[in-house]
């Protein structure tokens, strides 16, 4: 060993950091529990401590750091939504999003690219242009393109008119984005635990404590916590969790047989309206850079970007049903081939390095469930289906005033739970894997 | 490939069918309460384990029962709906 190198491993001299000290023992109780140690739990401990001044928070995960769906999505990151809630909320998003690398001292490869949605049929076209005008209307940057334009902005496309859906124009969206979704969950992680967050991974929650309808505290593999106040942010297993809470989706056949508990259960939260279904997603071997904008064709039903060390990211719609299994099919491969080809036919050379799925939960609407509960002092982040990692830091950021405050900003309270039980569905159709 | 069993057509590739959903009771229209049927519209959550599906076989347009673990991906065993909802059914006469 060069002599040199010794003097570094002296006491005293630069040390080596250590961003995340071990969280060690659980305490017996806390201000806020977060379930999820995902990038919305983590952003929510974040600004938590940050603008609320609440420390004594732990965040549980009964896996790893960031390694369910924040490690599984596609990180694409857009605003250009159909209904003016979700524009309004995925703005915000952006915005926070452009001074993460900046807040934390760490670089999230924030990379902003521009987002191409392709239209192949005049319907398609039409539902461009009036989310072009929806999103002009409310500041955010998206104008339709034409075939010219298109050529210009990603030159790789194939715009050939003898195709079976031929391509017809786009609605581009300037602001659109990729993210390194790991650095993301690690930014906030860092930045939460020198705020005094605990983080406690490998720590599964096994029930919900209530007592008259407030939540009282949790149980865990590692013991039980008193808290007055928990954060459920759990994505795919979202209907199990809150089941413990006093939903159900307990199993066993609904209706027709008795396993199931009524509606309501004992702690009086209403069940979810969410469907667990796999999203499955792939990247190919490294090429160089030649694919600058993401391109999206709802109509097809497969979207494409290239990452910072020139994999391309290719993803589809979600599996064709319900299940709690991040396992890989042929199916989704074959699936996605066929179009992926159409758009880039040179592709077909280029192999496929790697395959996942995550477990995305579905809401009736598309649109994501945020707020209150019927159970007092438990709130809820979920129903965040295929677009989840691009509202990681407004979701964390609202839901944490959500906590701090008992009451749901005006941001977010169109999404509230209880907007099923009185009928007002927000129908967003500018979500991932919905058609036109 | 994903093999499923139809009762009219034998083993078909999964590619032909249609998941219809969890084979759960209607709620009766106009005497149901407007949460019961809020909660019927939108479902449940998606249970873990065993649940008892709709699913339609595309081709022949024939509506089956299906009993699935959603935990696996296991399908333990296909069935007429008739079996459940005709004559001496657990979920027949009057349910």
């Amino acid at each position: 060993m060069p002599l040199g190198l010794i003097k570094y491993g002296l006491p005293g001299k630069r040390r080596a950091r250590n961003p995340l000290p071990s969280a060690g023992r659980l305490k017996p109780r806390y201000d806020v529990v977060i379930v999820g140690a995902g990038g919305h739990g983590l952003a929510a401990a974040y600004y938590l401590a940050r603008d609320h001044g609440i420390t004594d928070v732990a965040v549980l995960d009964k896996g790893w750091l960031g390694g369910g769906n924040t490690a599984r999505n596609t990180t694409i990151i857009r605003s250009n939504y159909l209904t003016p809630e979700g524009v309004r909320f995925y703005d915000e998003s952006i915005r926070l999003f452009r001074g993460l690398s900046g807040e934390f001292d760490f670089n999230i490869l924030y990379s902003e690219r521009g987002h191409l949605t392709l239209a192949h049929t005049d319907a398609a076209l039409r539902t461009m242009r009036w989310r072009a005008e929806v999103n002009k209307h409310l500041g955010v940057d998206s104008e339709v393109v034409d075939l010219d334009g298109l050529a210009q902005l990603c030159p790789p496309l194939n715009l050939d008119r003898g195709e079976r859906f031929p391509v017809l124009g786009a609605l581009h969206h300037k602001p659109g984005a990729i993210a390194r979704h790991d650095a993301v969950a690690w930014g906030y992680a860092i930045a939460a635990a020198q705020r005094g967050v605990e983080i406690h991974q490998r720590t599964e929650v096994t029930g919900i404590l209530t007592d008259k309808g407030r939540v009282t505290g949790v149980a865990t593999t590692r013991g039980r916590i008193a808290c007055g106040r928990v954060l459920q942010a759990v994505a795919g297993t979202s209907p199990l969790l809150a089941a413990m809470a006093g939903g159900r989706a307990g199993g066993g056949p609904r209706g027709a047989g008795p396993e199931r508990p009524p509606g309501g259960g004992a702690g009086g939260a209403s069940p979810l309206p969410i469907r667990t279904v796999p999203l499955q997603a792939c990247v190919t071997e490294p090429l160089k850079p030649f694919l600058d904008p993401i391109v999206v064709s709802g109509s097809l039903h497969v979207y494409v970007s290239q990452s910072a060390r020139g994999e391309l990211v290719m993803g589809g719609p979600t599996d064709p049903y319900e299940l709690y299994a991040q396992r890989s099919t042929l199916e989704f491969k074959e699936g996605l081939a066929a179009p992926m080809l159409a758009l880039f036919p040179f592709l077909a050379e280029v192999r496929v390095l790697r395959q996942w799925a995550g477990l995305a939960d579905m809401t009736p609407d598309f649109s994501p469930i945020m707020g209150l509960t019927p159970v007092r002092g438990y709130y809820i982040d979920a129903g965040w289906g295929t677009w989840g990692f691009k509202a990681t830091p407004v979701c964390g950021k609202r839901m944490a005033e959500t906590v701090a405050t008992g009451q749901a900003p005006a941001l977010i309270e169109p999404f509230a739970l209880e907007r099923f039980a009185a009928f007002r569905q927000l129908g967003e159709r500018g979500a991932a894997s919905v058609g036109h | 490939m994903k093999i499923l069993d139809c009762p009219l057509n034998g083993p078909r590739n999964i590619s032909e069918f249609a998941c219809g959903g969890e084979a759960i009771e209607m709620a009766h229209p106009d005497t149901v309460s407007d949460a019961a049927w809020a909660d019927y519209v939108f479902g449940a959550g998606t249970a873990r384990g065993v649940v008892r599906e709709w699913w339609f076989h595309v081709p022949t347009a024939y509506w089956f029962i299906a009993e699935r673990d959603t935990g696996t991906d296991e399908v333990l065993r296909t069935y007429p709906a008739s079996e459940l909802f005709g004559p001496g059914g657990e979920a027949g006469e009057g349910a």
